[in-house]
């Protein structure tokens, strides 16, 4: 379809920076944690993510070497040394001794502490105090500057969140719970789908009309019953009540319906004649279905399967229920929503367990959109 | 974590196979009681027509029995739990009913899930059309759309951290680390609280699931641009019509259909919206809905199923419109058949 109004140069560069819009809104927030996953933990409340590229500047607190440092020298006592230890690549920009003051004095200049005492920092961290008289005490003097650290960035957050946060085990538990999930309601739909589809028995289309019904049934109307069903049959038998049977079973009665219709419509499709010439030919319906439905079916099927991993993936309200808040079968949303509870403020924690769920639906999603698309379409524009 | 891959591969296996052996099973067993080869005549018809009869029911069956615990039973026994008190002991007639419409903050979620009602699909099918028609005219424009279908594949989880990263609010004085403040305070603004302030939160909320459907109303809506037959919009050219009158009074009409059920389909899952809220801010600051309420009442205080199961028949009543729809199309369309 192609408009042939609007060709003028103007309209056309329009389009393209309406398109740029619209994209750097739908990818802008995503790029924000990913890249904030990836930043030193204190540089990402120092600075806002776009300007990771840039050196952050803080204003920081230390303190300088104990009297025990000190040594003598053209008949002062002097302290040297550098406020950043060692080998780092940052720059102070000023300092100061008073904390109402932390940047009182540009660095490099020398700062007159009284009694003769004087304070120079320079730019990389070396500082020189000298005094008259020997320094006292086992407390260095308090000094503030402020610092500017070049932009870092690190894989540590990956390593705190995955193996000390719990996302590792989480992440374990997802696919334990997603991959059941996925596999099992596939089969059960697909041997229903057929038979709505090709075979004649009473009853086949209110069965039919019962199941398009079944697909808008809010999830919430089965979870109060569900609830205490597996709890009377957890306390009856004697088993936890919480266990991945359950929301393997949960999830696939949910996704069934969705299963069944996006099958049926499919298999209903296929050529009349391909079925009639194996009938003929003396096949039963059960050869028909395995060694013609199905490998037809391939595409659909493909396309239930990612259906059914994403929302399996992603779903919270349903493994909130039926595999509760805590614990150690907790799956990734789960998990993540207890850290938006637990480590609030800690961004880096955040932004690394945010990405780290959703980097298996982003490759999914990416490897297999063509299934994806299709299905959503079949799907939706047929029956809604 | 080996053990539970191991089990979760054994688990698979005896799933998968459980389902073969009995699919494969149970049609070896009517080829046996009822055989239709190897018996003459009048008996090889008799078995073949109950063979018939049987096979069906063996194939929708699995389907039936699972559909019937986890869907049908659990619709019936809502309705009933509705009438009852919080341990499902005592029948309290409308009791419960009464006392959601009494609730200040059932009467907040009301309102709130209205408003999430009138804009969330609107948005959607709104920016979904706008940039379906954009993309079709630019060379890039697949990269385009395929970017801005990828919040489909983000949990509503995942999308509320990189939400509530762009809404951080930091103190006065301190750097603005949330993208949305950070703009602010660029512009000469004041930063501020976006997801405590009283009703405009519920728009912070809504933004999100607006990212995130976007593409799907895009998807579906470019596909239906494209079926839009060329003379329409050649012969619109050719009587002078400029591109938004082409946009709203030949394209849009020729979608109606595909636009409703867009619209549709978002509309039942923003009444079910409930994990944007509960992580964004568990419904405080007046920004509760229906089906937070309901899990919040399900396990408030030792859990009230009579209180819940209210919450999610209103819910349902609300779906219950675009249900009869559905039936009745997908009825048209295969001829009752």
């Amino acid at each position: 379809m192609a408009v042939a109004t609007g060709k003028s140069f103007a309209s056309r560069f329009g389009v393209h920076i309406a398109v740029l819009i619209f994209v750097a809104i739908w990818t802008v927030p995503t790029l924000g944690i990913l890249v904030s996953s990836l930043r030193d933990k204190d540089q990402i409340i120092a600075s806002g993510w776009w300007n990771s590229f840039a050196s952050s500047s803080q204003t920081e607190a230390g303190r300088l070497p104990p009297a025990s440092a000190q040594v003598e020298k053209d008949g002062k006592f002097v302290l040297q040394g550098n406020i950043f230890g060692e080998g780092t690549a940052r720059n102070v920009s000023a300092f100061g001794v008073k904390s109402a003051a932390p940047t009182q004095y540009p660095a490099g200049t020398t700062a007159d502490l009284g009694d003769g005492v004087t304070l120079q920092l320079n730019a990389d961290g070396t500082f020189v105090m000298a005094s008259p008289k020997a320094f006292e005490g086992d407390r260095g003097q308090r000094v503030y500057y402020a610092s500017s650290a070049p932009p870092k960035f690190t894989t540590d957050n990956y390593q705190t969140v995955l193996f000390s946060e719990g996302i590792g085990r989480s992440f374990m538990n997802s696919l334990t719970v997603t991959i059941p999930a996925t596999v099992i309601p596939i089969l059960i739909a697909a041997f229903a789908a057929y038979a709505l589809a090709w075979m004649r028995f009473p009853g086949r289309a209110l069965l039919i009309a019962v199941i398009i019904g079944l697909l808008v049934v809010p999830l919430q109307m089965s979870l109060i019953p569900l609830l205490k069903l597996y709890n009377g049959v957890g306390t009856f038998f004697g088993v936890p009540s919480k266990t991945y049977l359950g929301i393997w079973l949960a999830h696939t009665g949910f996704g069934l319906p969705f299963a069944i219709y996006l099958l049926r419509s499919y298999i209903a499709g296929l050529p009349r004649e391909i079925m009639e010439s194996a009938r003929i030919d003396g096949a039963s319906d059960f050869e028909i279905f395995v060694k013609i439905v199905l490998p037809l079916s391939f595409p659909v099927l493909a396309s239930f399967a990612i259906f059914q991993f994403l929302w399996v993936w992603n779903d919270l309200l349903v493994a909130m229920v039926f595999l509760g808040t805590e614990g150690d079968q907790i799956v990734l949303t789960a998990k993540l929503n207890a850290l938006l509870g637990s480590r609030g403020g800690d961004w880096e924690i955040l932004t690394t367990s945010a990405f780290v769920t959703i980097i298996v639906p982003l490759i999914v999603f990416f490897s297999l959109q063509r299934y994806f698309v299709r299905g959503l379409l079949a799907g939706s524009v047929k029956g809604g | 974590m080996a053990a539970q891959i191991f089990s979760a591969i054994f688990v698979i296996i005896i799933g998968v196979g459980g389902c073969v052996a009995y699919f494969w099973g149970a049609n070896k067993l009517v080829d046996i009681v009822f055989p239709s080869r190897g018996v003459q005549g009048a008996a090889a018809i008799d078995n073949l027509r109950r063979q018939g009869m049987i096979r069906p029911w063996l194939f929708v069956g699995p389907a039936m029995i699972i559909l019937t615990i986890y869907l049908i039973y659990p619709v019936v026994e809502t309705l009933r739990l509705s009438f009852l008190d919080r341990s499902g002991g005592n029948f309290v007639g409308f009791a419960n009913y009464e006392w959601a419409f009494g609730d200040r903050e059932f009467r907040n979620s009301i309102l709130n899930n209205i408003v999430w009602l009138a804009v969330v699909p609107a948005a959607c099918t709104f920016l979904g059309l706008i940039i379906a028609v954009l993309t079709d005219k630019i060379w890039w424009g697949t990269i385009a759309k395929s970017l801005i279908f990828l919040p489909l594949a983000i949990s509503f989880v995942g999308a509320s951290v990189i939400w509530k990263f762009i809404y951080e609010y930091r103190g006065e004085g301190q750097t603005q680390i949330g993208l949305l403040n950070a703009i602010i305070q660029y512009f000469g603004g004041q930063p501020q609280v976006w997801i405590s302030l009283p009703f405009w939160n519920n728009f912070f909320l809504m933004i999100i699931l607006i990212w995130i459907q976007t593409g799907f109303a895009m998807v579906i809506l470019s596909s239906a641009l494209r079926g839009i037959p060329e003379e329409t919009l050649e012969a619109a050219v050719i009587d002078g019509a400029n591109p938004f009158q082409i946009f709203w009074k030949i394209m849009v009409p020729q979608i109606w259909g595909t636009i409703a059920v867009v619209w549709t389909t978002i509309t039942i899952l923003v009444l079910k919206v409930f994990d944007i809220v509960l992580t964004m801010t568990n419904g405080q600051w007046n920004s509760q809905v229906l089906a937070n309420l309901m899990f919040d009442w399900m396990f408030r205080g030792g859990g009230d199923f009579g209180r819940g199961a209210t919450i999610a028949i209103i819910i349902m009543i609300a779906v219950i419109p675009i249900m009869v729809w559905n039936i009745r199309q997908a009825n048209k369309e295969t001829g009752g058949h």
